[in-house]
């Protein structure tokens, strides 16, 4: 190792081609994505466990049948699948901004990253909404008011997972949104034009996709089973 | 075609606008019937636990249904939305590949939360006792009555 290498010269990733015909941050983010989805298996996955290890379990029917304004109406998997769609909307919205993005159609990136910042206020505002019904019916980390199915008394691992991880799924929610102000802001601003490209666009697209499928697991793993 | 700022990156996916639109439209779509369909089994679960004696064998298809469901929809959700069926062989394999640890994952800890279950069952009455009572049923309903005639 006689010739010292000069890092600041060397432009390791734009030495030739890349064998993945991808940029290097983009990869990076879907190497972070897959070590983010092993983090929410991880928790779904315990979760399955100990309601393996369960004689019975809380009926997700019988605790979320609310909805807003509907008074004490009896409406299962109503809101969550409110909920579910604004998710899956907004996600499509970002996939016409990463679009828009390929074109170098700034107005047309602009105009989806706002919508789809809008969904997701909405997605925080359904669920801020969700927890603040289920602790005024005395739900909370370390206290469950929900009998097991079959009428047996719970114990509070019902709302602990549910709140754990609808909690931590919710801060992805939430920064993700952080993300795509910031994205807005840019690409308003220009910056994206300047650079020539709309790559960012595309790596806050794959984190907000990202959001949207682990929904889809808690929402499978929670309400429906 | 080269990327413009990336001489590392050989070729760009280029779609035009006509053939994104009927492709975006057409995974929407499917989503959303997808979704649908789950909440009419979710539905279809709920009525069948109202009911006197709830199959449990019938329960467990449309659990499983759901899930199959499930899988469907996160492979449309990453393979369209997010582009990866886009991608090169390999690097969709780097992505893929890593993620079959969780059928081990899955099964191993499932297996393992159900043999403590057993075991408890077996050798911890109180547990048994407590957790499957049978007359328990009816003071559920005493209680959502109690409770529905306090608000």
């Amino acid at each position: 190792m006689s010739t010292p290498v000069t890092a600041t010269q060397t432009k390791w990733w734009s030495g030739g081609k890349s064998p993945f015909n991808l940029e290097y941050g983009k990869l990076m983010m879907w190497y972070f994505l897959m070590s983010d989805a092993f983090t929410f298996g991880a928790f779904l996955i315990s979760y399955g466990t100990v309601r393996f290890s369960s004689n019975s379990w809380p009926d997700p029917n019988h605790v979320f049948n609310a909805f807003p304004f509907a008074g004490h109406a009896n409406l299962p998997l109503a809101f969550v699948s409110l909920m579910t769609f604004i998710l899956i909307i907004s996600s499509v919205t970002m996939v016409l901004a990463v679009h828009a993005g390929h074109n170098g159609d700034k107005k047309a990136v602009v105009k989806w990253i706002f919508w789809t910042i809008v969904g997701g206020l909405a997605f925080l505002g359904c669920q801020a909404w969700e927890w603040t019904h289920l602790h005024a019916e005395g739900a909370w980390w370390g206290s469950n008011p929900f009998p097991n199915a079959n009428g047996t008394v719970a114990s509070t691992n019902f709302s602990n997972f549910f709140f754990t991880i609808t909690g931590f799924h919710g801060f992805h929610v939430f920064s993700g949104v952080i993300i795509n102000i910031i994205m807005l802001i840019m690409a308003q601003k220009g910056v994206f034009d300047r650079k020539g490209h709309y790559l960012m666009i595309e790596k806050a697209g794959l984190y907000w996709h990202f959001v949207d499928l682990v929904w889809v697991f808690v929402f499978l793993c929670f309400y429906l089973i | 075609m080269q990327h413009p700022a990336f001489e590392e990156v050989s070729f760009q996916h280029h779609t035009t606008d006509d053939d994104f639109k009927k492709r975006v439209r057409k995974t929407t779509i499917l989503l959303s019937i997808i979704t649908l369909i789950e909440l009419g089994i979710g539905l279809t679960i709920y009525t069948m636990h109202k009911g006197e004696h709830p199959s449990a064998f019938l329960v467990m298809v449309f659990k499983g249904v759901v899930c199959i469901l499930t899988l469907a929809k996160a492979y449309y959700i990453v393979s369209v939305f997010m582009h990866l069926g886009d991608e090169i062989r390999n690097m969709i394999m780097t992505i893929v590949v890593p993620l079959m640890l969780f059928i081990w994952f899955i099964a191993a800890f499932l297996i393992d939360g159900n043999s403590y279950k057993n075991l408890r069952n077996n050798y911890d009455p109180q547990f048994k006792h407590k957790t499957t009572e049978e007359k328990a049923p009816k003071k559920a309903e005493e209680e959502k009555e109690h409770k529905s005639g306090k608000e």
